[in-house]
């Protein structure tokens, strides 16, 4: 077989241009891919992406709609971020995303008699449990039967799933309503209003201060450094005295818990109960957001806006256009792969060879 | 509780087994495939998800049962020259790429079928696989219904298991596709070409994928629903861990989960008064309880994750 072959040399570290440039051009690139999806069903895709881009930020309605969805996205994106930070590959950000709705669900329809700040800080710290516990557990089973944590994070997001979709037909079932959904929480267990009339809810903020503590705790403190070690060289963090099984759960922990105030944020600051599709998959974008954002925090902000924008902005397009919505799913799964690739030439010289 | 154990029961329970482990046989043995040469292809759920589709869209318009197995087969076959083409010859993360299918084929998927069909109130059917009833054994007592009243597509993939082993461990070929999983450098040395094998193998793995998701929407179903995969691709994952690569135990392995996943159906319509979302989660919980007693002697091809680059 005559095919291509690639030679790679490692490159001398690029520029920091180069690191900011890279995504822009993965975006572009991604977008002129998925325009062939669009090109067969005879569309122009022009005329979509601006519609796209129109519905994502166009208006002041659409706007502050994404600020809703990019809330989520942001947490999801950290959550992960910090997981493969230490090679520790959680796919399980979307049931730890549930784990955290359910515990906070469950702590705010107690009705505890609390001023709003406690309250609404107890259900942030029960969300950030219920994901931390969640996340907790195929972290506990690779460190000590090795089961490989790709099966299990997987895995556990069908388990939780179901498992909200049974409490919510049974015990937690709403008494009127004829969806599956529980009651309302208490109203001083809610996340307030961050910009009146809107569903803008201080969790906007929450996520951002989530980014610049995962920025403080990854690059200035102790358990970042391991974490970046254990990620990068397992073998030389184990010589250097890093308990590498150790720091993979407490990342791991970390990561589930962050998820999980994706949870809170839809529950507490969105819905206001819990329902059985309360994420559309927040936590497999996630995976796309972290790696478009490099695995760092502010990389992690702006490439949770990008597709908060293309999630939101999928709905106008496809009413305007006449696309299917789901084009939003194929610009995450193009935009990841192409990104992939250029983390390669991030890293590496390449020169083409023909044959072998 | 009394109905429970009888003749009927019991027939019903163990042809529905077999009936559910065909889609697990197929995707686990492409998976098998795939990992045998060295390469972890978790594009497997979104493969899947495109073949349940491609197989029923080319079903709806051409009335073709095994058009639609074909396209599907082929579907699967290209998404595997894409995962190639991204982990061999590029050499890029394999988990990050495998996920990327995954989010790409199912986002895809669910685009054409919009598509193509819109959002009707009432889905689309098309008329699915009957049961091959086998002249002459399907009448034998008990067994016959049991083992010779099941779908082609489910005798097709029992033949694929014997074929299977018969390649890994008889053929050359095999025996090439096993040293590029293992050894690379040691394969490459004594003149088989890395590439092509790990080309090979990705394509077959993709068809076997595709394939199993066509069982879905021709077989199972008569009709494209979305999450109509609902994570079987993942139960393959941990299956052909817990089968330590070898075909054989992949059906014993399939049979086993297609066992649970029979008697959650039956257990659902009985009056045991448990929400179906329990029956619905075992096979999942069961497939992390049998890693946590496997994993720690799973063999792993030793060349699984790592690219192999021509110096």
């Amino acid at each position: 077989m005559n095919l291509i072959s690639f030679k790679l040399e490692k490159r001398t570290p690029p520029p920091w241009w180069f690191r900011i440039l890279m995504p822009i051009l993965a975006v572009i690139i991604s977008l002129a891919i998925s325009s062939i999806f669009l090109l067969i069903l005879r569309k122009n895709p022009f005329t979509a992406f601006y519609y796209l881009f129109y519905g994502g930020l166009g208006t002041k309605f659409a706007f502050l709609e994404m600020l809703v969805k990019a809330t989520p996205l942001i947490l999801t994106g950290i959550a992960v971020s910090i997981a493969f930070l230490a090679k520790y590959w959680n796919i399980g950000a979307e049931g730890q995303l549930y784990a955290g709705a359910l515990l906070a669900t469950w702590v705010g329809i107690q009705n505890f008699n609390l001023p709003p700040v406690f309250y609404v800080l107890l259900v942030i710290v029960a969300g950030f449990v219920g994901g931390g516990v969640w996340s907790f557990i195929p972290a506990y089973l690779k460190a000590k039967f090795k089961v490989d944590d790709v099966v299990t994070t997987l895995l556990m997001n069908y388990i939780m799933i179901y498992f909200v979709s049974a409490i919510l037909e049974g015990p937690w079932r709403h008494p009127v309503s004829q969806y599956p959904e529980s009651v309302n929480i208490a109203e001083n267990a809610q996340l307030m209003q961050l910009i009146p009339r809107s569903r803008v809810h201080i969790g906007f903020l929450i996520a951002v201060a989530v980014v610049f503590v995962a920025y403080f705790i990854v690059k200035k403190t102790k358990l970042g450094f391991e974490i970046r070690a254990t990620g990068s060289n397992p073998k030389a963090a184990n010589f250097l005295g890093i308990n590498t099984l150790k720091t993979i759960i407490i990342a791991s922990v970390l990561s589930g818990g962050i998820a999980g105030l994706a949870g809170v944020s839809e529950v507490a600051g969105v819905h206001y109960h819990l329902i059985h599709n309360l994420s559309p998959g927040y936590g497999y974008s996630g995976i796309v957001i972290a790696m478009l954002g490099g695995l760092n925090p502010f990389g992690v902000l702006f490439a949770a806006i990008y597709f908060s924008v293309i999630i939101t902005g999928a709905q106008m397009m496809s009413r305007s256009v006449g696309i299917p919505p789901y084009i939003a799913d194929v610009i995450q799964g193009i935009t990841l792969i192409v990104m992939l690739a250029m983390l390669l030439l991030f890293e590496y010289k390449i020169s083409i060879r023909r044959g072998k | 509780m009394n109905n429970f154990f009888t003749s009927s029961f019991l027939v019903g329970f163990f042809a529905s087994t077999i009936r559910m482990a065909t889609p697990l046989i197929l995707a686990t043995l492409g998976e098998a495939f795939s990992e045998r040469s060295g390469i972890l292809n978790l594009g497997i759920e979104g493969i899947m998800i495109f073949g349940a589709l491609a197989g029923f869209v080319t079903t709806y318009f051409t009335h073709s049962l095994w058009l639609g197995v074909f396209a599907a087969t082929l579907s699967g076959l290209l998404f595997g020259l894409l995962m190639a083409f991204l982990t061999v010859t590029l050499g890029l993360n394999q988990h990050v790429s495998g996920l990327g299918i995954t989010i790409f084929a199912s986002g895809l998927a669910y685009y054409v079928y919009r598509a193509i069909i819109g959002s009707p109130t009432i889905p689309p059917t098309i008329t699915a696989f009957d049961t091959l009833k086998i002249p002459g054994l399907w009448k034998i007592p008990f067994l016959g219904p049991i083992l010779f009243n099941q779908y082609a597509l489910t005798y097709i993939a029992v033949i694929l298991v014997i074929v299977s082993g018969y390649i890994f461990f008889k053929t050359s070929f095999g025996l090439s596709l096993r040293s590029v999983g293992e050894n690379p450098e040691a394969a490459d040395a004594v003149g088989v070409d890395v590439y092509k094998m790990r080309y090979i193998a990705l394509m077959v793995g993709g068809s076997l994928m595709g394939m199993s998701g066509a069982f879905f929407t021709l077989a199972q179903f008569n009709m494209f629903i979305f999450d109509i995969v609902a994570g079987r691709g993942w139960v393959a994952i941990a299956l052909v861990i817990f089968a330590n690569w070898i075909p054989s135990r992949i059906f014993w392995g399939a049979l086993l989960f297609g066992g649970v996943d029979a008697l959650g159906l039956r257990l659902q319509g009985t009056a045991i008064n448990i929400p179906f979302q329990y029956f619905l989660m075992m096979p999942y919980i069961l497939t992390i309880v049998v890693l946590i007693f496997t994993a720690r002697n799973a063999s792993y091809p030793s060349a699984l994750l790592k690219p192999y680059r021509r110096e």
